[in-house]
């Protein structure tokens, strides 16, 4: 099977060598050193790994890079530009939208995707988008308020 | 059946030995300490303060010899904590860093916590109990109110002042009028002091605090939002291998016989056999996978009980009892006081801890020493089980704890650690291994399955005359009740587990509160009388009403609720702090689906260090507790487990939380208490009880989903 000798990943190109089955994921982490983005369960069931490709949320843990080669791949580390944070990352920390962390990235990147394609998503569009990423610690609602506060719908911030 | 799946968590929770294995002295402390300030906190303080004694033994001018933590004002003036303590997520480097920055009177981010890099920081059992708040967080204030008195008295000398006469304003101490003023490097510049904290050190008060008692935004929140915080899976070190095991087709197995040879023939690939260990380091991933493929592996499996048979196993292997203390008045009394009696059975299954980030170690032989960098909750005690399975000393293994995908209690052990140290040992190179999704959910421990029998008697008024609890398995944790019923007898039975279990964020003190909670909202049943006002009439506890209490108002209790619909509310203390849970449920008639409507959860922990932090941990376990409750559970056969994977494993997600009215009773007069385990234990009782009411069918056993529309 051919191997993938580049990949676009946040606006560069980058040289690696894998097979065209290796994950998304694993090319990423283990090749090209981005670990922003997570393993949680290589079967596309809690979102830890999720990324943007060509401007679409995908599970980077299931899809072989061989089905990405030239496409536009974002990665968490990618979503800042020039030094400011995304809306989304703000409003992340503004609502302080997480525990441990651990799915923070994905959750940022489905996030970002969903407001790609919709800027100002009811909450049960939210829900609905945000459904297959897993937050062990619970921290749910405030992941919602933060997506309201980056859309603008958030009604009310705590401080 | 071995017998190493004992229950863990008594081990962990009674801690009442004492400690014997501090390897953090005086003379392992000066060779860190380069000069600057530090203040001393005696392990025994922490000790002290566990055991419910108050305060310290007398100022001396030595040294202790054991360190339990410090504070360190560099010369440059820099400001670090030093502890044992681990960050998953509870935010205690928040809220560690809020205590000693409200002290030293400067900003939070001027305070750096070390923590859990056994090199560095002083022996601390581990993570877990919710002692960070009560134990650690008391003392380092103290540490930091000395150090600031000794700033501001050397502060004073250079400013030619009195000490009285000097303030710190914005990190800068500042003379009588402001005309001089020193920064903290000015102060701490060529001095080598080192003091243990004093006994009569003063604290701020409560009413006065201005740092603790706000919500400070997450330390190091930026990283975590744009992926830069490097966790253990992270961790890439130069020539580094991918290590990978091979593991049993199930628990329990032997090795018969390995053909490991094809594997070997792959390129830069290590095959390492021990026992019955298998492993594998490739130069990447892919290649080790290819090399398990490779591989022609026989084992032996023997026959294992599985869940059908389970909670008969349970009571049949328990033991006649094993704590939860004497009983109280009499039972047989107590019996014949009452007008009705009820006798009822519930059982909880077993379930995964599933923290998002799975096991993982990094090991590294160099120089003689093992270093480690793994997620646990116990960096002193897979120091120690390092230290033991390689037969070397505890000095020459150094475990460092990155802060980590979180854990619930499902941390404490070093398997992973082990399993990479072996792998890094026997290819000579650094070695990463992180378990899979499977590897978790099968290799290491679940939350105890558990059996309890509860035998009560109750008055027409309300009063519960007679509370007979047998806890088979889960554990003791909140077995004891807040409810003053005048004849109790409790036990807990020890038995034997099938499946290896271990502590779980809020141990059995869910399993115990369930079958407590759900019980009496049978007896207020069976009397009649209101669930609120039937449990009211059974408590003393002035904080458990005032949970309750709170619960019930801010639910709208007693309120009429539409026709397919039900609540129900249960209470409970662990840990130093109270909960009451409300829960509304509406149940499709048609496919028993239950739904959560809303919750209400009110929470007492005395005074509150970080509202914001607070509120989200209290939200976070009550949503946790929507699994344990309503879905969780795992299922087993023959050493298998049959659901080890998300897709088969359903946790919480989005569309499973309702809305969540979190009450924080702030009790400035109380000491702090830890909140990370008991929001949990309320919900799963309340549920129940709403089922209840829905439909009138009443369940008994956790998950509540599987009994209301079993799985085809």
């Amino acid at each position: 099977m051919a191997n993938v000798t580049s990949l676009s990943v946040n606006g560069k190109k980058l040289p690696l060598n894998v097979d065209s089955q290796t994950s998304l994921l694993s090319a990423l982490r283990d090749y090209l050193n981005l670990t922003g983005t997570k393993y949680g369960c290589g079967e596309s069931q809690c979102g830890a790994c999720t990324v943007l490709v060509d401007g679409v949320a995908t599970r980077s843990c299931v899809t072989p890079v061989g089905k990405v080669a030239g496409k536009q791949i974002t990665t968490i580390e990618g979503l800042e530009t020039n030094g400011q944070l995304h809306p989304l990352q703000q409003a992340f920390i503004e609502a302080d939208a997480m525990q441990c962390g651990y799915c923070t990235s994905g959750m940022i990147m489905a996030g970002a995707g969903l407001l790609k394609n919709n800027p100002k998503p009811s909450r049960e569009e939210i829900v609905k988008a945000m459904d297959r990423n897993l937050c062990r610690c619970g921290t749910y609602l405030r992941i919602v308020k933060a997506i309201e506060i980056a859309s603008g719908t958030a009604k009310e911030v705590r401080k | 059946m071995k017998n190493e799946f004992d229950l863990e968590l008594e081990r962990y929770e009674l801690f009442a030995e004492p400690f014997y294995n501090f390897s953090f002295n005086r003379r392992q402390f000066l060779k860190v300490f380069s000069g600057g300030i530090a203040l001393l906190v005696p392990a025994s303080n922490l000790l002290a303060q566990e055991q419910g004694e108050s305060g310290g033994r007398g100022f001396d001018q030595r040294l202790p010899n054991d360190i339990g933590a410090w504070i360190h004002i560099e010369e440059s003036g820099a400001v670090s904590v030093f502890t044992g303590k681990v960050e998953l997520g509870q935010n205690i480097r928040t809220s560690l860093a809020q205590a000693v920055a409200e002290e030293l009177h400067v900003p939070v981010n001027t305070i750096r916590l070390v923590m859990a890099d056994t090199d560095l920081v002083p022996f601390d059992a581990g993570t877990f109990g919710s002692r960070t708040t009560p134990t650690m967080a008391p003392q380092l204030r103290k540490a930091a109110a000395a150090a600031r008195e000794t700033l501001i008295a050397l502060a004073a000398e250079q400013l030619k002042v009195a000490p009285a006469d000097v303030r710190i304003v914005n990190a800068r101490f500042v003379n009588h009028d402001a005309s001089k003023s020193l920064s903290l490097a000015d102060v701490a510049k060529g001095q080598k002091l080192v003091k243990t904290i004093p006994p009569d050190v003063a604290v701020t008060t409560v009413k006065d605090w201005t740092i603790a008692g706000t919500s400070v935004p997450k330390v190091g929140a930026r990283d975590f939002v744009t992926g830069k915080h490097e966790y253990t899976t992270d961790i890439k070190l130069p020539g580094m291998l991918f290590g990978r095991v091979v593991r049993a087709p199930a628990l329990n197995s032997s090795l018969v016989s390995a053909d490991t040879k094809p594997a070997e023939a792959i390129a830069g690939v290590t095959v390492v056999r021990e026992g019955d260990f298998v492993g594998i380091t490739a130069p990447d991933p892919q290649t080790a996978a290819r090399a398990e493929k490779a591989m022609a592996l026989h084992w032996k499996t023997p026959g294992q009980p599985g869940e059908a048979e389970l909670f008969e196993l349970l009571k049949r292997d328990s033991s006649p009892s094993r704590g939860g203390g004497r009983p109280v008045g009499s039972i047989a009394d107590g019996m014949s006081a009452a007008d009705k009696k009820l006798s009822q059975t519930y059982i909880v299954a077993y379930i995964a801890h599933a923290p998002l980030e799975p096991r993982a170690a990094v090991a590294e032989w160099k120089d003689n020493k093992l270093t480690v960098w793994t997620g646990t909750q116990r960096p002193f005690g897979v120091r120690s089980e390092l230290a033991e399975a390689f037969r070397i000393p505890e000095d020459k293994v150094r475990v460092i704890v990155p802060d980590t995908g979180s854990g619930y209690g499902g941390k404490h052990t070093g398997e992973c650690a082990i399993e990479a140290a072996r792998l890094a040992r026997a290819s000579g190179k650094p070695v990463k291994l992180v378990w899979t999704r499977e590897e978790e959910f099968t290799w290491a421990y679940f939350r105890p399955a558990g059996v309890i029998e509860v035998s009560t008697g109750v008055k027409n008024d309300g009063t519960v005359t007679a509370w007979e609890f047998h806890n088979y398995n889960s554990g003791a944790s909140a077995i004891q009740t807040k409810y003053a019923f005048p004849n109790q007898n409790i036990q807990f039975h020890n038995s034997k587990s099938p499946l290896r279990q271990g502590s779980y964020r809020g141990l059995a003190a869910t399993a115990n509160h369930f079958a407590r909670e759900v019980h009496m909202d049978e007896l207020a049943q069976l009397v009649g009388m209101d669930p609120v006002a039937f449990r009211l009439k059974n408590i003393q506890d002035q904080r458990l009403r005032a949970v309750l209490e709170a619960t019930a108002k801010s639910f709208g209790w007693g309120v009429k609720r539409q026709s397919g619909r039900g609540a129900g509310i249960a209470c409970g203390f662990e840990k130093g702090s109270y909960i009451g849970t409300a829960a509304e449920v509406s149940v499709d008639p048609k496919t028993k689906k239950v739904k959560l409507e809303r919750i209400v959860a009110a929470f007492e922990c005395g005074a509150i260090v970080n509202p914001v932090h607070l509120h989200n941990q209290v939200e976070g376990a009550v949503v946790q507790a929507i699994g344990g409750a309503l879905f969780e559970g795992i299922h087993f056969q023959n050493g298998q487990i049959l659901n080890p994977k998300f897709s088969r494993y359903r946790l919480p997600r989005f569309s499973d939380v309702p809305p969540i009215e979190i009450v924080l009773l702030d009790r400035k007069d109380l000491p702090s208490a830890g909140a990370g385990e008991t929001p949990i234990v309320g919900l799963a009782p309340a549920i129940s009880s709403a089922i209840f009411e829905a439909t009138g069918q009443r369940i008994r056993s956790l998950p509540l989903d599987a009994q209301m529309s079993p799985k085809v």
